[in-house]
């Protein structure tokens, strides 16, 4: 077992760092530190201006000497212009080029600091990250136990009427990415114009003008039912379509099998059967699933974080590859990263662990 | 003039499609009619499930097909007065009506939806085609090699699998990426599959007689590279082969996200395939492995491919529409859904329209994808 | 329950019929069945794949699935009738009155439960037991069925067990509520031959001890002489024949039954002066059987107007004990006329020498443990392998699983290459050169045929498409008419209408497939083929067809044979010498009558002891031994076959533990792998012997 977790480790480790430099070439490449200067430096500067911007920020040299840098495996650049001002990657603040530490990357916690933000990236993206896992609590609990129940409901009696109607509810809601789903709840139950809330509103059953709120901005202070149903629905609809019919497809699978008949002829009742003999077997393909499922949810988080104005770790992602900020995307993207790694090495050992068959042997 | 009721508005675009209600007809009498004769295709019609998605399916492509006929406006003309109006406005002056309404740029929403499906149903199969080549053509030596090439490509396919694709696509479709040329390096390696594809399927079935070879491989070799540099590198003399550098940059990326899984599938199932007798029996008569991959092992693996086939054209079309929803590489005039959507979410609560149709066409689209998928899966199991 | 008389049938079956319905149509797949098990009895039930034996046993068990419905009859257990019984009462027989014993024993155990607790389900529900208890019964069930360390397999998950060890767990829950009747679905049909034996005694001696009655289903007439006491022969879903087992098999009163005893290779059949005689024809559809009497059609003593004129009832044989036929001209027919012998041939001297193998060594190397790392261990595969063949000459290679034969075919066909040794054919030296690198002539000289009929086609290629690659492939045929021609001829050679040429391997029988696999193999002009397992997967009726087709093809084109093998009665058929094999090693190599008679080494005694023979005459020393075939993974030190051979004792010291025994010569040239005697091995006394008419 040991030996088996050391390889997953190492593998992905070095997926990790393969993957930060693919980001990290993809985010400083030369023209996007070009804009950066004009950004930061002025935007009418003359492209000569530009090069020697760049040079002096550290952003000239080779990539690989720059992530690693970034890294914090290089030291970091230092600078002396024509004033006699030195600069450098770990002089800033209140740190003087002497008392400067000579590394200075993410594996000593520097993060470098947001351009859009005016802050440190580590700050902004624990904090943000913190709000996204909210969502992501909220979104895991509605949908994992949803999704399993129609599954197995659908999968333990393939083609009765039950299956019918759920697998054709799994697909259409596979069939809805956020940004429709999203913008159908909101039409349907956020608008004050259309869907259910202005009946309502005549009515008198509620007091505002619309039954749920059609952004979430108000949750990142509170969560409330009204604020946050609408997103953790969206995101959840999808996920749930999908770990639901490969629920099935594992329940119908395993309810083919011959120890389940074995079970049914000695006389096993079929609540029984299904509790006792198909549920473990079958979950365990829906578990490896439900893992690899991260990389999509966090898609779902990008687009209803942007749809509900929700400020967190997928808004904040938009904001900084949509202005440059490319400390930021960097960072946001190798949590990205790392998360998609570790739930799928969690979704590795989870399987042997779940599956005697390759646990023992 | 009146605006009109919702069920003159549904009467209305009946009669606008009417080309595809023809086409419909006939596809479907001419495929009732032989159906015992055309093995899975016509053993979809015998699910509720594949013709209920084949039927819209086909809806979506006919209407792409005929989306000329169909559309009442040019979808780019912004018509005074008509900003946000509402389905069923009637045209000043005119016998004529916005159907669905108007965008927030005073633009016809029925015709964008309609030019929509045109654009759609173009770059999302086309990209699934290429995504397929570029999978096979990689997963078939890895699944039946296997070994250190094995360990490679799939190290390879799971750094790619790695990305949250929206991650991927916020760094790999921007126009600071364009202008660096990768999108082009990209599609230079990309593109070259299919190529290489269709030249090593021919020559392994015929290189037992050289003379017909020759002529086989060469013909694809000379289409193949034409299309090749006219689409990857924009040098096609005649102008016949050609790619906007924006359309090429997300379909690059489209095809980059999708090929990992079609190898992974394809790896997959060649690891199962290839201890079949029929594959000894190839190699003890002293086959190359390139024929045997790709004339015993693929076709025998069309099955499960098929069916991956059309759930992934659903999927790159949902890709394509969040491309349009962040507004990645899409000029602002383009009619496509996700773009059209992400127009329409800024009025939500007051004008939902605009952004509720193309969200519908979009989900009924993939919704269908998934059903054709789903009854070809219960077909193809059944025997 | 209780107020049930014993002396009235356990289980009374009356024209049961059965019917799946698909889309399209209606399937019959059993047609008025009836058979009556009395208590204690064990009633066998016989017939080809698709006769709807397994069907009788699962609408026993009322578990036909959502397609299966009883159209009419019924089924008594005890007097009451199953086909009428709601779920809740049907549930309360199922496991604890009537228990089923299945063909795949890996499958029917559930992976993510451990054993003791699939076991103590059974009384749990039915008798109430508390948890302790119940694994306390399941513990003293487990040593009724003859496992070692009990407690050890009650903790086990079933994979941790081998496929014999399964087979007994699966018996063992069976047994947990003493039921009173057993149903066992082709038990041993998916495990080693020395294992069935193991496998059946203890399924003989539990019936006794507990005083069950079995309904017994198999292909395998060997079995049902073994341990039943009654049975009933089944043809395309009805029963043609019925009555005691003695009777039946030696006077059958049903032309089928009387063919399928001539189509199987029993003690005495030989290849050229007794060949077999195959049923002629297919077995019919279950949507298209013919009118009147299903086996009409490949019946010898047809009548047109009376077999296919009426249904045809089951007529009772005079005294006899409770025999039935389903023949309306039983009566007339003279059973005791031989045989009309089909052609008899010459035997072929053997010619040159076209292969040779001389210490021949193939070792793997796998990484042990299911995550990589770990130790690099060494699979010995073939362990210094040496044997010639001549033109002509049938070689059979015998052993059961792991015995290295498949390693040994891979390598000689260039699949994988030797270790260390060398393979010499036709004057060349093979051993180190892998297909690609072969000459083209090699390669088409040196073909195989494969073993699974349904795997050995490309099932989306045409089957002249596939015969034309063939052809190309070897270069034959100047032109794509030739091959045309060339590729009809060769459907000619294996007796297929030329019209298969156009059709898809799914819409060909078994046996029809490895036609095609014989003919696409022999494309090349083949002069060594290597056949392996070619009929195993076949129906028995069949397997005689295509068995002489081979022969007949070897005989015209003095091709060399040799011919993979499990089954002993097949080999003592058709082989001229046999090598025996069992984990990598020869352990014996003569010609047939040497390899049949002693002296034997210990391992192919065992094995011709296994071999059910389906005749009445035949006495046979019963060896059972003792545990499972060792994996080649990890080999006993010293003698490979010591773990489990009853000559151990014999040889003095340890030398059977330590030292791998040398190759002794006898007479003849016949090579034993054994540390006995000479004396020890000339003592030996013969297991099979035929008793005098």
């Amino acid at each position: 077992m040991l030996p088996f977790l050391l390889r997953r480790v190492g593998v992905m480790i070095l997926t990790a760092l393969t993957l930060s430099f693919v980001v990290f070439c993809l985010t400083n490449l030369a023209p996007n530190l070009e804009k950066l200067a004009r950004t930061e430096g002025s935007v009418r500067m003359s492209d000569d201006a530009v090069l020697s911007w760049i040079e002096n920020n550290g952003h000239g040299g080779s990539m690989v000497m720059r992530y690693g840098q970034w890294l914090g495996v290089a030291p970091g650049w230092v600078r002396t212009d024509d004033k006699g001002v030195t600069r450098g990657r770990c002089i800033q603040g209140a740190v003087t080029a002497e008392s400067a530490p000579r590394f200075c990357g993410i594996l000593q916690g520097d993060w470098g600091t947001s351009t859009v933000f005016r802050e440190p990236v580590i700050k902004t993206v624990s904090e943000k990250l913190s709000s996204t896992a909210w969502l992501m609590l909220w979104v895991m609990l509605v949908m994992v136990p949803v999704s399993l129940i129609i599954g197995v409901l659908s999968g333990m009696r393939e083609g009765s009427r039950t299956d019918r109607v759920l697998s054709t509810f799994a697909i259409a809601t596979t069939a809805t990415p956020e940004y429709v789903s999203g913008v159908i709840l909101v039409v349907i139950f956020a608008s004050a114009t259309t869907g259910i809330s202005p009946i309502l509103a005549e009515w008198g059953w509620i007091s505002g003008r619309t039954l749920f709120l059609g952004t979430a901005t108000s949750a990142i202070d509170k969560i409330t039912f009204w604020n946050f149903a609408l997103p953790v629905m969206t995101i959840a609809l999808y996920g749930i379509g999908y770990i639901a019919r490969m629920t099935r497809a594992s329940m119908t699978e395993v309810m083919t099998q011959q120890y389940i008949r074995t079970a049914r002829l000695k006389g096993v009742a079929f609540h029984q059967v299904i509790l006792k003999h198909a549920l473990r077997n079958a979950l365990i393909a829906p578990f490896t699933v439900i893992m690899l499922q991260f990389p999509w949810l966090l898609n779902g988080v990008v687009i209803v974080e942007t749809l509900f104005n929700y400020k967190g770790f997928g808004w904040t992602l938009v904001q900084a590859a949509g202005n440059n900020d490319i400390q930021l995307l960097l960072a946001c993207s190798v949590v990205a990263v790392f998360v998609v790694l570790v739930t799928q090495l969690i979704s590795d050992v989870g399987y042997v662990f779940l599956n005697p068959r390759i646990r023992l042997s | 003039m009146e605006p009109l009721s919702w069920p003159m508005i549904f009467a209305k675009m009946a009669v606008q499609f009417w080309p595809v209600w023809a086409a419909l007809i006939v596809t479907i009498v001419l495929s009732l009619q032989f159906r015992r004769r055309l093995g899975l295709y016509g053993k979809l019609f015998d699910s509720n499930v594949g013709i209920t998605g084949f039927v819209i399916v086909m809806f979506w492509v006919f209407t792409a097909i005929f989306a000329d006929m169909i559309i009442t406006f040019n979808p780019i003309a912004q018509l005074s007065g008509l900003k946000n109006a509402l389905p069923g406005t009637p045209l000043p002056d005119t016998d004529q009506w916005y159907l669905l309404g108007g965008d927030h740029l005073a633009r016809d929403v029925f015709s964008r939806v309609v030019m929509g499906a045109r654009r759609v149903l173009t770059i999302a199969p086309a990209a699934t085609v290429i995504a397929f080549m570029v999978g096979i053509t990689l997963g078939l030596p890895a699944g039946y090699f296997g070994g250190k090439l094995d360990t490679g490509l799939s190290f390879i396919a799971n750094l790619v699998l790695a990305f949250p694709v929206i991650l991927l696509f916020y760094l790999l479709v921007t126009p600071e990426i364009r202008s660096t040329g990768v999108p082009i390096v990209l599609a230079a390696v990309l593109f070259l599959f299919p190529v290489i594809f269709v030249s090593v399927l021919l020559n392994s079935r015929y290189f037992t007689t050289p003379a017909r070879r020759n002529l086989y491989v060469g013909v694809a070799l000379v289409i193949g590279l034409w299309a090749y540099s006219g689409l990857a590198f924009n040098m096609d003399p005649t102008g016949i082969w050609s790619m906007d550098p924006n359309l090429l940059n997300v379909f690059v990326s489209v095809v980059f996200v999708n090929a990992p899984t079609v190898f992974r599938i394809v790896r997959g199932i060649v690891m199962d395939l290839k201890s079949r007798d029929y594959v000894a029996a190839g190699q003890t008569r002293g086959e190359g492995p390139w024929y045997i991959m790709l004339w015993e092992i693929l076709p025998n693996a069309r099955g499960p491919l098929i069916v991956d086939f059309c759930l992934r054209i659903g999927y790159t079309t949902i890709l394509l529409g969040t491309l349009g929803f962040f507004g990645l590489g899409v000029s602002p005039e383009s009619p496509d859904w996700g773009s059209t959507i992400d127009d329409g979410r800024r009025l939500l609560s007051i004008y939902p329209h605009p952004a509720v149709v193309p969200a519908l066409a979009l989900m009924s689209l993939v919704l269908g994808l998934n059903l054709l998928a789903d009854g070809l899966r219960e077909e193809s199991m059944r025997d | 329950m209780t107020d049930w008389d014993p002396s009235k049938p356990i289980l009374e079956i009356e024209n049961l019929s059965i019917s799946f319905f698909t889309r399209l149509r209606e399937i019959p797949a059993v047609m008025d069945f009836s058979c009556t098990v009395m208590a204690g009895e064990a009633m066998g039930l016989v017939g080809e794949s698709g006769c709807g034996k397994s069907t009788v046993a699962l609408a026993v068990m009322r578990d036909l699935g959502k397609n299966g419905r009883i159209v009419s009859g019924s089924i008594k257990f005890k007097g009451r009738d199953l086909t009428h019984m709601n779920d809740e009462d049907l549930r309360q027989i199922r496991g604890s009155e009537i228990a089923m014993i299945y063909q795949e024993p890996m499958a029917s155990l559930n992976p993510a439960m451990r054993v003791g607790d699939q076991l103590a389900e059974v009384p749990m529900i039915h008798q109430g037991m508390t948890r302790a208890d119940a694994l306390k019964l399941a513990r003293q069930i487990i040593a009724d069925v003859r496992l070692p360390d009990p407690d050890r397999i009650l903790r086990a998950y079933p994979h941790q067990l081998s496929g014999g060890q399964q087979q007994r767990i699966v018996i063992a829950m069976a047994l947990m509520a003493k039921p009173a009747l057993l149903i066992l679905d082709e038990p041993t049909t998916a495990l080693d031959v020395t294992v069935e034996a193991g496998i059946v005694d203890l399924v003989k001696d539990l019936g006794t001890k507990y005083g069950t009655s079995m309904l017994f289903i198999s292909h395998n007439l060997g079995l049902i002489l073994d341990v039943c006491d009654r049975l009933c022969v089944m043809y395309s879903g009805e029963a043609v024949e019925t009555g005691n087992v003695i009777e039946v098999f030696d006077k059958m009163r049903h032309p089928y039954t009387q063919a399928l005893f001539r189509s199987i290779p029993l003690p005495g059949a030989d290849k050229n002066t007794h060949p077999l005689i195959a049923i002629p024809g297919n077995f019919p559809l279950p949507h298209e059987r013919p009118p009147g009497c299903n086996f009409g059609p490949r019946c010898d003593y047809f009548r047109d107007g009376l077999c296919n004129a009426q249904e045809v009832p089951m007529l009772a044989v005079p005294g006899h004990d409770r025999h039935a036929t389903r023949c309306l001209r039983w009566s007339e027919i003279d059973w005791d006329a031989p045989a009309k012998i089909g052609k008899v041939t010459e035997k072929l001297p053997p010619g040159r020498l076209v292969l040779k193998m001389e210490d021949l060594k193939k070792y793997y190397s796998v990484s042990a443990g299911a995550f990589g790392g770990g130790a690099e261990k060494v699979v010995k595969a073939n362990e210094s392998l040496s044997f010639e063949a001549h033109e002509n000459e049938t070689l059979a290679i015998v052993g059961e699983s792991g015995c290295g034969k498949s390693t040994f075919a891979k390598v000689l066909m260039g699949l994988e290459t030797a270790t260390s040794g060398q393979i010499m054919l036709f004057d060349e030296n093979v051993q180190d050169t892998p297909i690609e690198a072969r000459h083209t002539d090699t390669v088409s000289k040196l073909q195989m045929v494969f073993q699974n009929p349904f795997d050995t086609l490309n099932p989306s290629m045409t089957v002249g498409r596939q015969i034309i690659r063939a052809l190309e492939i070897f270069q034959k045929g100047k032109d794509d008419a030739d091959r045309v021609e060339r590729m009809l001829t060769l459907l000619d050679m294996v007796k297929l209408p030329r019209a298969f040429a156009e059709r898809m391997p799914r819409q060909l029988s078994g046996g029809q497939k490895q036609r095609v696999g014989i003919a696409r193999a022999f494309a090349g002009g083949a002069k060594v083929v290597v056949a392996d397992e070619p009929v195993s997967a076949l129906d028995v009726s069949v397997q005689a067809a295509v068995t002489d087709l081979l022969m007949d093809i070897q005989r015209e084109n003095h091709t060399t044979l040799l011919f993979i093998s499990h089954d002993l009665s097949i080999v003592r058929y058709l082989s001229d010498r046999v090598m025996v094999m069992y984990l990598g090693h020869v352990v014996e190599l003569g010609t047939t009558d040497q390899v049949f008679a002693p002296p034997y080494h210990p391992y192919t005694e065992a094995l011709l002891s296994a071999v059910p023979i389906a005749d009445t005459r035949v006495k046979k020393r019963r060896i059972v031994l003792e545990g499972d075939i060792p994996s080649a993974m990890n080999p006993p030190p010293g003698c490979p076959f010591q773990t489990r051979c009853r000559w151990k004792s014999q040889v003095p010291g340890n030398l059977c533990d330590t030292v791998l025994p040398p190759v002794q010569v006898l007479a003849g040239g016949h090579q034993i792998k054994c540390h006995l005697s000479e004396e020890q091995l000339a003592a030996m006394e013969p297991v099979i012997t035929i008793a005098a008419e």
